[in-house]
């Protein structure tokens, strides 16, 4: 590249980076409403009746009188058009309804479950991001020997376990065989949510979640890594007599990662969808637990708003990670 | 060449080692050992089921035992009613439909507001109020309108004379501040926030994890002596059994199978605990094979109740004929049981003109004896007892198809097929008996869901509610189980036991008779405000 088209690709950024934002924001609000309207005819179409949730154990000495009185007084009567067109209403003066499941505000909800989700998943990813680094390093470096073979068999393996499992596995092991570490719930009993507390039941969590969403990045990794140590800067460097580590970490690996960099961003759904999984399994308070509670109970408001949430983070996610690489290298075209 | 650091020696002897810390620094108690116990004022249980919201108007603590509420009445050990935020005994009117109740002077909720005739009448509009949508309205159908008396007593007017009203007055009473401003109950703090007069006030509820309370020193019954409960919600029964195996909990509710060796291994006390709790196959009267009275009396004599409680409830359990239990003794009709009688069936069949074919299974006029029977899926002891049910009645050539389906299949098809259903109350099993079994409620929501019609049931179930005193009340209800033995609607099986562990750290402890409940707000510790620790 010579020196003027580089200034000019770098003066250039910014206006791209914007007009990038821009557009993706703007193509954003209509598919997570889609997405939103889409959630709503799903759950009319389910066969489980919200007014059912609401009566718990009462559903079974309840008069239909008194049921059908019920389902007026919640607005549950009219169809799901009605719904939908009541909640849209609200969304608009900021106003996010009250969770039937949870019997509270769905804002109150959100505000009190999503920090733990959070936490949780930032942890599992960097988790997951050490070690497939790290493994996914070691195992293309030192291709074809005991050490690849074996990360890669244990890899594939794991991809086709759901997270479930995993976590079912490891309280089995931290319950019973080898009790080090607690199992379950935010804090022990009736403790305060200190720092202490917390992490230390964060441990187990975050390790499974981690563990389930590392193969594939593993794997990625090692296959980005294994195709740009044949590239020629590579080459260049081994000739010019540089030690084999500061090849492999210095020159090959930044290339391998830039791909990578956008799969993570791509693959955020897994990690929702772990969460789900993992939260319930550990009793952990978090608002991918939610999901489950206001599917089965088809709480129309929650479920909308949490549908939009991991839209949203979906779309953010990767907006970031299409930012990263544009930002990392100057090959790609800011444009496309 | 420089020696690469990066050896499988230098990564794995610090992981290792930092393990090894994480594990040494985390105190845990050893298997088998008990948690510290302190001074007996601290207490943290176990539950399997945590409840949706702490509203007395959707149901929470409606059977009473609910620590954060009181209601006007309560029941003692020997289920009698007893006042509570009353002062005295209700006084009805001449043609008992009209009951004047004192309330009892100073009482405070939990907030310091005084309690007073304004929020029992607004607890009790807010649940006579459709706009509302209280879900405990379907347990007070004959109440009216309710008036405050004076500074000091509240009046109920019903729709038609109930000599047995003061037994539906046990729900929590809110304050008339929380119930300001209409609208749905749903909406409501106190979902989440309980504010009560109960002996208990809510520290703290983390859904889904954890709920703390603590005593409450201005309680009109005497502050308690155990000062701080801590529930722990833990859903599943295996992982409950091995927590408090491990010494984590004060007690907890367990499955009968698991609750013995847990009880062997900890440490812990086992109470079992009888109760109302039935177990039922409703059967449809719009299929002609159910609708005829010679199979319902061949089935109800086709059933070996008590060989499926030895193995299906681990013992933990009673026979069922109708749904008064035996642990009732004033009201039980002892004459009115079906004995496990397979000839007698045969026979009943035969003279019906239900004929056996060559493989043993009876036809009527071309048409086979046979009906299908749903169960919820996710209930394994319903599972099971639909089950033994069916193979108990393929012996005396009915055949029974099952299936596990979930309630939103159940529901629409109640009125054509069988159904393995649940309920009971220990306090008015009589009431109980009229929503399940009385032609006025056919197909109302799950009540009668068969569509049951027997006109002598339906005459001793209202001579029963609308009876003047309690004697004649039994009486009453003596002669709805012999008429309803005469003619069966449904094949009742039996009354579940309740199995808890409990710490033997207190006394206070008293059995009791349990309504259909699910967790640790009954148990051992219904009474938990009365307890003391032991020294």
């Amino acid at each position: 590249m010579t020196a003027p088209e580089a200034a000019t690709g770098h003066r250039g950024r910014g206006p791209a980076v914007a007009r990038l934002v821009g557009l993706r924001v703007l193509l954003g609000v209509p598919t997570v409403l889609v997405v939103a309207v889409g959630v709503f005819l799903l759950a009319a179409a389910s066969p489980f009746r919200p007014v059912y949730q609401y009566f718990g154990v009462g559903i079974f000495s309840a008069s239909d009188a008194d049921i059908a009185a019920a389902e007026r007084a919640l607005g549950l009567d009219g169809g799901v058009w009605v719904q939908l067109g009541r909640w849209l209403g609200g969304l608009l003066t900021g106003d996010l309804g009250q969770s039937l499941s949870m019997r509270q505000p769905v804002a109150q909800v959100i505000a009190e479950r999503l920090p733990w989700t959070l936490l949780l998943v930032t942890c599992a990813l960097l988790v997951s991001l050490v070690l497939a680094l790290v493994a996914g390093a070691v195992a293309a470096w030192r291709q074809g020997g005991w050490f690849d073979r074996t990360v890669t068999a244990v890899g594939h393996t794991l991809e086709g376990l759901p997270p479930f499992v995993l976590a079912l596995g490891a309280i089995a092991v931290f319950a019973v065989a080898w009790p080090v570490l607690p199992v379950a719930g935010l804090t022990d009993a009736g403790a305060a949510p200190t720092v202490e507390q917390v992490s230390r039941h964060l441990v187990l969590p975050a390790l499974v979640l981690g563990v389930s969403q590392t193969p594939w990045l593993l794997l990625h990794v090692r296959a980005s890594l294994i195709s740009s140590l044949d590239d020629d800067h590579v080459t260049g460097a081994r000739a010019r007599g540089l030690p084999e580590p500061v090849v492999v970490l210095r020159h090959a690996l930044p290339t391998a990662l830039l791909p990578f960099v956008t799969v993570l961003g791509n693959r955020l759904p897994e990690l929702v969808t772990g969460a789900v999984l993992v939260e319930t399994v550990f009793s952990w308070p978090g608002i991918a637990a939610a999901v489950v509670t206001a599917a089965l109970a088809v709480d129309f408001p929650l479920l909308a708003a949490l549908t939009l949430l991991s839209a949203v983070a979906v779309l953010a996610g990767s907006l970031v990670a299409d930012l990263t690489v544009l930002l990392l290298d100057p090959r790609v075209d800011p444009d496309v | 060449m420089c020696h690469s650091v990066i050896t499988l020696r230098n990564i794995a002897v610090p992981l290792l080692t930092g393990l090894l810390l994480a594990g040494c620094s985390a105190p845990t108690p050893a298997p088998g050992e008990a948690a510290a116990e302190g001074d007996g004022t601290t207490m943290t249980l176990a539950d399997g089921y945590e409840p949706d919201d702490l509203n007395p108007l959707l149901g929470y603590g409606s059977e009473g035992a609910s620590k954060f509420y009181d209601g006007l009445f309560s029941r003692d050990a020997e289920r009698a009613l007893q006042p509570a935020l009353a002062a005295d005994v209700a006084v009805p009117s001449a043609d008992q439909r009209s009951w004047t109740v004192p309330l009892r002077p100073g009482v405070t909720f939990h907030d310091g507001s005084a309690f007073g005739p304004e929020d029992v009448v607004a607890t009790y509009s807010a649940v006579l109020d459709p706009d509302r949508a209280a879900t405990i309205r379907s347990g007070v159908p004959m109440l009216d309108a309710v008036e405050a008396v004076g500074p000091d007593a509240v009046r109920f007017d019903l729709a038609y004379p109930y000599g047995a009203f003061p037994e539906r007055l046990t729900a929590g009473i809110l304050p008339s501040e929380v119930l300001d401003g209409g609208g749905p109950v749903a909406d409501l703090p106190v979902n989440t926030e309980a504010l009560g007069t109960g002996p208990y006030r809510l520290v703290e509820w983390r859904r889904g994890d954890t709920m703390i309370m603590e005593a409450n020193d201005g309680y009109w019954g005497g502050a308690p002596a155990v000062k701080r409960v801590t529930v722990v919600f833990a859903a599943d029964d295996n992982t409950r059994a091995q927590r408090t195996a491990a010494g984590e909990f004060d007690g907890t509710v367990l499955p009968p199978a698991l609750a013995r060796p847990v009880a062997e291994q900890s440490g812990l006390t086992l109470r079992e605990h009888a109760s109302a709790d039935y177990r039922t196959i409703a059967l449809p009267f719009a299929d002609p094979v159910t609708a005829d009275p010679a199979i319902r009396a061949a089935l109800n004599r086709s059933v070996d109740r008590e060989g499926m409680i030895e193995a299906l409830l681990a013992g933990q359990g009673e026979p069922a004929h109708h749904p008064i239990p035996g642990v009732l003794p004033e009201q039980v009709e002892p004459s009115a049981t079906f004995t496990h009688d397979p000839a007698g069936a045969a026979r009943i069949l035969d003279e019906a003109g239900w004929v056996a074919g060559p493989d043993g299974m009876r036809a009527r006029d071309g048409r086979p004896a046979g009906f299908t029977l749903m169960y919820p899926a996710t209930d394994t002891v319903r599972r099971d007892l639909a089950q033994a049910f069916a193979s108990d009645v393929r012996a005396a050539g009915i055949d029974v198809r099952l299936e596990g389906l979930g309630w939103e299949a159940i529901e629409p098809r109640m009125g054509q097929d069988a159904l393995v259903l649940g309920g009971g109350d220990p306090f008015d099993p009589g009431f109980k008996a009229w929503q399940l079994l009385h032609s006025a409620n056919a197909a109302d929501g799950f009540n009668n869901p068969g569509s049951y019609r027997n006109p002598q049931v339906d005459a001793a179930l209202d001579a029963a509610l609308r009876a003047p005193d309690e004697a004649t009340r039994q009486e009453r209800i003596k002669d709805f189980q012999r008429a309803y033995v005469a003619d069966p609607g449904m094949v009742f099986l039996a009354f579940l036991g309740h199995s808890y562990v409990s710490r033997d750290g207190w006394d206070g402890y008293v059995e009791v008779v349990e309504p259909h409940t699910h967790g640790v707000t009954w148990g051992p510790w219904w009474n938990l405000e009365d307890w003391t620790p032991r020294r």
